[in-house]
């Protein structure tokens, strides 16, 4: 399991090497917005990749409730941090895409803005999980997450109704995609994919030896302490 | 089951009606909570100012965030009392349901904003000269559903932050954020109902949902939190 | 190491705990201990600041999960289950401050559906105070608090109480008067666990002395032998 993790890490390596050419150089122009356009292909696996960290969250989540597995916590940690990552490069290719072709800096786009509140309450996660001082703060966390999970389509719906109330513009543009362009799109979703398997993997291992030596030190036998 | 029921209703009864008598002996916490109130509408009214026209627009909007920071000071001091001797104890080893603890403290959470939004809601129709052009007989269960929301998420927050550092920074931090669907509705119903010019009916319709998932949520999750050491 | 050398464990006991470990974090309040009690017993426990006593009253009222190991209680690991036959008390009041003693006994009688004032009444009065009281809690003295929290305690007429230094700032009159009565409820059939810095005040009531020591039993006696130290 060892050796895989430097293999895993070198195909990474490649993939994100081979979808940065994709994107940058090979990848057709677009035509209205220029080369601007190909942030794009940061934008949208980011979010894909943000998204399927927070379901796994969720899952994890439910899933140490049921089952009280430390592992499942560990993985509710590790998803939710790398989340949050994702999700803040999708809220910082928003705006750096609208700019130069919109004007303007923030647009309360439906994606856009169900992804801020989506990193608001993950945020709120982690300090929750920073903050508390309980023995069990995995179980609150856990359900901080499923309170978070339940409010994601409640969001979805509001700003929805919200915008077809308040028209605004549209931020990753309808329409059909050009098959090409789908193809890089998809590149670049399995290399970020890799790496965020990869950096989760780090972390979760680093998660797991942490709690190991907490077990271990606190499991040592001492001398008979004579006063605390 | 109905045993159960009969149980959970007895206790939520009794714990509020505790609840009620306490704050009505005292009367420090409501007496500080509606001076804030006060305050936050004049700081709001000062802020925004109720002779523009655009104010008037985004009327709706003040008077719900003004409810919702008011709220927050409520929310904060929900289990003080329980906190100062670890009166929480004896109810965790005693075999009352949790739901029915969790249940007394919303409801009584629920009358103390009830009472803000009641001092608060004049001022705001008096400084900002507000007329509801449309059917204004909607903002009552606007403000029903509204205020239930806030309610029903501080109070489950209020105690998953009993045990946190910096406890009453927390409770807006962890409820702002899955507030925020409620907020919209809120703000955006409020609006159509003063100016008349769209139908709130979605939004209610929206927040009714958000009571009912979020309520059941809180139910269901709250023995988890209150026996969390 | 765990000392089960234990003269008065029966066939049944009603309490039995196994290899029961408790862990904050970095450090083990309890470390591996493993014990069984028997009913109708008076069980003084002793030790140190962290010897772990307090952890394992709390485990065995059911307010800290362990980390490992198990408790069984009336033959059950679901303490939430029997926990109307638990009674808990602690340094704490476990009580409302701006209620008087009655209004406090009456509410957390309710807690137990139990919707007969006089229980509260009696207990009151069992334990030496006057229900007919109205300061409220905030004015008593450690003493009375101490007394109305044990009385507290005794409302749901629990087979076990767990008791944590119920004598601690307690006058000394007030304190043998609570050993008294909980010599007249050990009598009458309840298992009781005290844990107590003052072994002195259960010289000669309690049962057994059960000595704790960073997170283990060490030993347990049926007489306080003061001169010895563990």
């Amino acid at each position: 399991m060892k050796r895989a993790f430097p293999i895993f890490a070198l195909l990474t390596a490649i993939l994100l090497s081979y979808a940065l050419y994709e994107a940058l150089v090979a990848a057709p122009t677009e035509q209205t917005m220029g080369n601007v356009q190909r942030i794009f292909y940061y934008h949208v696996p980011s979010a894909w990749t943000a998204f399927l960290l927070f379901t796994i969250n969720f899952v994890a989540s439910v899933w140490y409730l049921i089952r009280r597995s430390p592992h499942a916590d560990a993985v509710a940690v590790v998803t939710a941090e790398v989340g949050v990552v994702f999700c803040t490069v999708v809220l910082l290719t928003g705006p750096l895409w609208a700019r130069p072709v919109w004007g303007i800096w923030w647009t309360w786009d439906v994606r856009l803005t169900s992804t801020l509140v989506l990193w608001l309450i993950y945020i709120s996660y982690l300090m929750l999980r920073r903050f508390s001082t309980s023995g069990q703060t995995p179980v609150l966390a856990a359900a901080m997450a499923i309170l978070g999970a339940l409010d994601v389509p409640l969001v979805y719906f509001s700003i929805w109704i919200f915008r077809t109330q308040h028209p605004q513009p549209v931020i990753g543009g309808g329409g059909s995609i050009d098959p090409r362009m789908w193809h890089v799109l998809l590149i670049n979703w399995a290399a970020f994919l890799c790496f965020a398997g990869l950096i989760c993997w780090s972390r979760y291992r680093l998660e797991i030896l942490q709690r190991e030596v907490e077990e271990a030190q606190a499991l040592e036998t001492l001398e008979p302490r004579s006063s605390r | 089951m109905s045993k159960n029921s009969g149980a959970t209703a007895g206790v939520t009864g009794v714990t509020l009606a505790k609840d009620l008598r306490l704050e009505w002996r005292s009367k420090d916490a409501i007496n500080s909570m509606l001076f804030f109130a006060l305050l936050v509408v004049v700081v709001f009214s000062f802020s925004f100012d109720p002779n523009a026209e655009q104010s008037r627009q985004i009327a709706g909007g003040l008077v719900w965030v003004a409810v919702l920071f008011a709220a927050v000071v409520a929310l904060n001091q929900t289990w003080a009392r329980e906190l100062r001797n670890q009166v929480l104890d004896a109810y965790r080893v005693s075999p009352a349901p949790a739901n029915s603890l969790f249940l007394a403290k919303a409801l009584g959470n629920f009358i103390f904003v009830a009472v803000l939004e009641m001092l608060m809601t004049p001022l705001f129709i008096m400084f900002y000269k507000l007329r509801p052009l449309g059917p204004a007989w909607q903002l009552i269960p606007l403000a029903v559903l509204g205020t239930w929301a806030i309610v029903v998420n501080g109070t489950f927050f209020a105690a998953m932050s009993l045990r946190a550092r910096s406890r009453e920074i927390m409770l807006p931090l962890l409820l702002f954020p899955v507030t925020i669907p409620a907020l919209l509705a809120l703000v955006n119903a409020t609006t159509a109902i003063l100016t008349g010019e769209l139908s709130a009916r979605f939004w209610i319709v929206l927040l009714t949902t958000y009571d009912v998932v979020f309520t059941i949520a809180c139910l269901l999750l709250f023995e988890l939190v209150l026996h969390a050491e | 190491m765990p000392s089960a050398s234990d003269p008065l464990t029966p066939v049944s006991p009603v309490i039995s705990v196994s290899a029961l470990v408790k862990q904050f974090g970095r450090f083990a309040a309890l470390r591996g201990v493993s014990a069984e009690f028997a009913p109708g017993v008076l069980y003084a426990i002793l030790g140190d600041n962290g010897a772990g006593k307090t952890t394992l009253l709390r485990a065995l009222a059911g307010l800290t999960q362990p980390t490992r190991g198990s408790v069984l209680i009336l033959g059950t690991r679901d303490v939430r289950a029997v926990c109307r036959e638990l009674g808990y008390m602690a340094h704490p009041s476990l009580l409302y401050d701006e209620m008087s003693g009655m209004e406090n006994l009456l509410y957390f009688a309710r807690l137990y559906g139990i919707a007969d004032d006089r229980r509260g009444a009696t207990n009151m009065t069992a334990v030496g105070l006057d229900p007919a009281l109205t300061r409220p809690v905030a004015q008593y003295s450690q003493g009375m608090r101490q007394r109305l929290s044990l009385a507290r305690a005794l409302l749901n007429d629990p087979k076990i109480l767990l008791l944590d230094e119920p004598f601690s700032n307690v006058d000394l009159r007030s304190a043998r008067e609570m050993v008294t009565l909980l010599a007249q409820m050990r009598t009458a059939g309840k298992t009781i666990f005290v844990v107590t810095h003052q072994a002195s005040l259960l010289d000669g009531t309690a049962d057994e002395f059960v000595w704790m020591e960073a997170g283990q039993i060490t030993s347990r006696t049926r007489e306080l032998r003061t001169l010895e130290t563990p």
